[in-house]
């Protein structure tokens, strides 16, 4: 059987190559049926295959005495004590967003709840990752995808507690839409999604499956062109109330021992989730019959079922013989279940429709198959230089300090989380607005600290120091609330790594992340890769490897908030602040351009100070705290300002050279913190940084309504507010 | 003193609510499926926020058919406590137990912040506790709570003094500044001509606990649990 016999028109449409295709003939020993050549189209695409990616991917750090499940699975967990485990994954959903933003986002918030449903747990919170063009060019991306995620997320009745939202040229085209779900489950009620038990049944549950999304992993794996609008059918279309109920109705599986396992519907549909849920035990297979699947609507092919990604719809494994009692359960929330087939013990997925075969494929086959791919990275042209001696001095601190804060990366995020409701659950202790939000775990004293960070301008001038950058800034988002952070899920997106300079950032963005996980002993326990963020071949987005990290404090009263809370604090600057400007908003905005290298990190020092912040949260002395980040010391001083309402005085800035006067106000030196004490505190502060090798600066008193350094600049608070949330209100 | 918390479909504060009721207030707690045909002996039935049945088509409208509503009207006509927070104010004015509707915001965005409430009725069994013209801090969480009726109605709910909560400025003055939604006279909440049935749209259930920013919804729970006994159900 040559290539030949099979239009190479119609390989295109599945997204195999023609050497793809003739591996598939080797192994089968014959050439696949349509259904098959569908089913294995899906499969080997790059968002199911990861066959670019996978060989890198090993190298990511992913076990620690924690961790209960690593990659792999529906999500990732870890166990955080008196019997709990955090279940949490982020992933992207950026493809669909950029045709059909609400409906692309919305999918994307519904696609990583049932990941984490699938795990057993219930899903407490959401968080969102993301990227836009610059408005007002990009208000139609940035309404759709900010109402999609409300309209889903509220609908569920999940708080949407963080994120971030960045505005760059380079996702005017391709807006990145990354979702994060985390969730709890008592340790021992922990799922998996393994079809153990040949002749256990397989059931499908919750809504009718249509022609919706067909080919969406595919679409998802090319780069977007002038026709991506014609794609508009690959973008499925959400039903919140729907995920609820199947929510509430898998949340009652607990009370029954018959089930085996939950797999959601994702990407590639039923046949993904057979597949994998068969290929994560040795030698099991599965039967079924697509004739079974409740259908949306009249006329469907074998071909549409396997391949439709209609939403709301998860797998269940279910004990032969018990297959009512788990029925009735769905059946009490209205919801349609049909058992559709059983698990087998050859190995084969195979498909039936009635009574005819219309495909049979080995699973190892469809899971782990596809051929890696061999890419060669190349690193680009170095980014511009930046010579800081050759940029002006600073001439009006106040000044720069109101452009930075009405900058669209920097202004205030209120106008779009007020739109999420974020309070739903009774467990938001730390509410949106400043590092990471936290939620209590009811019934016990633990409080769970979340974010998702990435600085993407960094890992575009540096993948390698970025991606570490990124590990770096998560866990200081974590660490200024007060808790410890105890493990990361990542979404790497990329452009078309079939080209050797994003290969390469890609080699870069991995190797960062695991070199910054390992020094941090962070466990990555779950993730998601994007590629092919680029359209026509060209625009493609700054390497972008968004962290989600959730983080632990024993007692959530020991929390710490980023907004001063009392006036007469003394605030400190922890860590210290060199001459980086590279890569940062001040060099953005204020001399319109990206260059440099990005700040450099040391992860001892990183470590030191942090461990100086978690001991001081520890013992009480903290009143706030907040990260330095884009904007630097300044920005990070007015938010502590305009968070808790109360203003700062600061003695003038006179930093010693080399230290230039607009590096210490806007630089973005990473591993430090401003952080408000009371005065009774100072001495056992400044025994804590001197017993870690910490620097430690007073920068001022809090108290008043305006902020200001003596000499230097002196603004109302009322200003800075006004300048603040401009933008996004 | 037994709390019934309803569950419809998409209802998603019930847990919120039951949280309360049983782990803060420390009172007896029993959910009511929409299926219910009875009350199970409840004092105090409590419509909770969500989305029942996906509202899709208008808040409410659905959710007014479910079987237990036939039940809570009937307890309702008995003079029996009814408490309708957020989609529950919605399933109440969908119900006809309470005059007119919720609207789409005037922002047309969904809205989840603090609001300051003036409380114009203290003689109620919902809010015995709070002191007179007293400024509570409540949340709302709604895309579609911008109360609305025709000026007839409007006028009768005034004169009778069944506006129970107004949104307000932190020093009590109801000022078109304070109202989040556009709700009509600002509006967060209103009563029945007896007393009995309340729809209010932010949610106290949020905010009865330090810990998640303020215990002022602590004072209506309470005020129920003093009062539920009280109340002459005929």
């Amino acid at each position: 059987m040559s290539v030949k016999s099979v239009d190479e028109r119609r390989l295109r449409e599945v997204a195999l190559t023609p050497d793809e295709y003739r591996v598939i003939v080797e192994q089968l020993k014959r050439a696949p049926n349509e259904v098959e050549l569908g089913m294995l189209g899906v499969l080997w695409s790059e968002h199911c295959s990861y066959k670019s990616s996978k060989a890198l991917l090993r190298r990511l750090p992913s076990t620690g005495p924690a961790v209960l499940q690593g990659p792999g699975e529906n999500a990732g967990a870890v166990s955080i004590g008196e019997g709990w485990a955090v279940v949490f994954k982020i992933e992207s959903h950026n493809h669909p967003s950029a045709i059909e933003p609400y409906q692309g986002a919305a999918t994307g918030v519904g696609g990583i709840i049932r990941d984490v449903i699938a795990m057993g747990a219930r899903p407490i919170a959401l968080l969102d990752s993301l990227r836009f063009g610059p408005l007002p060019e990009s208000g139609r991306h940035f309404e759709g995808v900010v109402a999609g995620i409300g309209g889903y997320g509220n609908c569920m009745g999940i708080p949407t507690v963080g994120g971030e939202i960045y505005f760059e040229d380079c996702y005017a085209n391709n807006p990145l839409v990354n979702a994060m779900c985390v969730g709890l489950v008592r340790t021992d009620q922990l799922m998996r999604a393994r079809a153990e038990g040949v002749g256990n049944s397989i059931l499908l549950v919750g809504a009718d499956t249509g022609r919706d999304g067909i080919h969406g992993a595919s679409f998802a794996s090319v780069e977007l062109d002038e026709n991506s609008s014609e794609r508009r059918p690959a973008v499925q279309v959400g039903n919140p109330f729907l995920e609820k109920c199947l929510l509430e109705a898998c949340m009652d599986l607990s009370h029954t021992d018959a089930v085996v396992a939950i797999q959601d519907l994702g990407a590639a549909g039923l046949t993904s989730a057979v597949a994998e849920c068969a290929g994560r035990v040795d030698g099991a297979g599965a039967r079924i019959d697509v004739g079974r699947v409740p259908r949306r609507e009249r006329g469907m092919t074998p071909y549409d079922v396997m391949l439709s990604e209609s939403q709301e719809r998860m797998l269940v494994v279910v004990q032969r013989g018990r297959e009512r009692e788990v029925e009735s359960i769905f059946h009490a929330w209205d919801l349609t279940s049909a058992v559709i087939g059983e698990v087998t013990d050859d190995g084969q997925l195979t498909v039936f429709d009635s009574r005819d075969q219309v495909a049979r494929l080995p699973v190892r086959l469809l899971t782990d198959g596809a051929p890696m791919r061999r890419l060669v990275g190349v690193a680009p042209e170095p980014p511009l230089d930046l010579v800081v001696d050759a940029l002006p001095p600073l001439a009006d601190a106040g000044a720069t300090l109101l452009r930075l804060l009405a900058s669209p990366n920097l202004s205030s995020r209120r106008g779009v989380f007020r739109r999420y409701d974020h309070m739903v659950g009774d467990a938001t202790v730390v509410p949106p607005g400043g590092d990471a939000a936290m939620l209590r775990v009811k019934g016990t004293r633990l409080g769970l600290a979340m974010t998702a960070d990435c600085n993407a301008r960094y890992c575009h001038l540096d993948p390698h120091l970025g991606a570490q950058l990124a590990v770096a800034e998560a866990a200081r988002n974590i660490i200024a609330t007060g808790a410890r952070p105890i493990a990361v899920t990542d979404c790497l997106n990329l452009a078309n790594p079939d080209r050797p300079e994003v290969y390469w950032e890609l080699e870069e963005t991995v190797a960062g992340l695991s070199y910054a996980c390992r020094a941090m002993e962070l466990p990555i326990v779950s993730g998601n890769v994007s590629l092919y963020n680029d359209s026509n071949g060209e625009s493609a987005i700054y390497p972008t490897p968004v962290v989600g990290m959730v983080g632990v404090i024993d007692d959530y009263a020991k929390r710490v908030g980023a907004g001063f809370r009392a006036d007469g604090d003394f605030v400190l600057l922890i860590g210290s602040s060199h001459n980086d400007l590279g890569g940062s908003e001040y060099l953005k905005v204020e001399h319109g351009y990206v260059a440099g290298r990005p700040p450099s990190l040391d992860l001892a020092r990183e470590q030191a100070v942090n461990r100086v912040v978690l001991a001081a949260a520890q013992s009480g002395y903290l009143h706030s705290a907040h990260d330095c980040a884009e904007g630097g010391m300044l920005v990070a001083l007015a938010e502590c300002s305009l968070l808790g309402s109360v203003g700062v005085r600061c003695p003038a800035i006179r930093p010693e050279s080399p230290l230039r006067l607009d590096a210490a106000f806007f630089g973005e030196s990473p591993s430090r913190y401003v952080v408000s004490v009371p005065s009774r505190a100072m001495p056992e502060m400044q025994s804590l940084a001197r017993r870690h090798h910490v620097e430690l600066s007073l920068l001022g008193l809090t108290g008043g309504d305006t902020l200001e350094f003596e000499g230097q600049f002196k603004l109302s608070l009322g200003e800075l507010r006004q300048a603040w949330e401009a933008m996004l209100s | 003193m037994k709390f019934g918390v309803v569950v419809f479909p998409g209802t998603w504060s019930d847990r919120d609510c039951g949280w309360v009721v049983d782990q803060v207030l420390g009172a007896e707690l029993t959910y009511l499926w929409h299926r219910d045909t009875d009350l199970k002996g409840c004092d105090c039935v409590i419509l909770p926020g969500g989305f029942a049945y996906g509202d899709y088509l208008r808040t409410g409208a659905i959710a007014r058919f479910a079987p237990v509503m036939e039940q809570i009207g009937e307890f309702a006509d008995r003079g029996g406590l009814v408490w309708g927070i957020c989609n529950g104010f919605q399933v109440l004015c969908e119900a006809g137990l309470l005059p007119g509707a919720l609207i789409r915001n005037a922002s047309l965005e969904f809205r989840c912040e603090w609001t300051n409430l003036l409380v114009e009725r203290t003689d109620l069994p919902f809010t015995s506790q709070c002191a007179e013209r007293d400024v509570i801090r409540v949340p709302i969480a709604h895309g579609e709570g911008s109360y609305f009726a025709d000026p007839a109605t409007l006028s009768r709910l005034e004169q009778r003094g069944q506006v129970v909560f107004r949104y307000c400025g932190s020093d009590g003055r109801v000022v078109p500044g304070a109202n989040p939604n556009g709700s009509l006279h600002n509006i967060a909440g209103i009563v029945n001509a007896r007393g009995n049935v309340l729809g209010m749209m932010p949610h106290p259930e949020r905010c009865s606990e330090a810990e998640l920013g303020g215990t002022d919804g602590l004072k209506l729970f309470r005020s129920v649990a003093d009062n539920a006994l009280k109340v002459l159900v005929s």
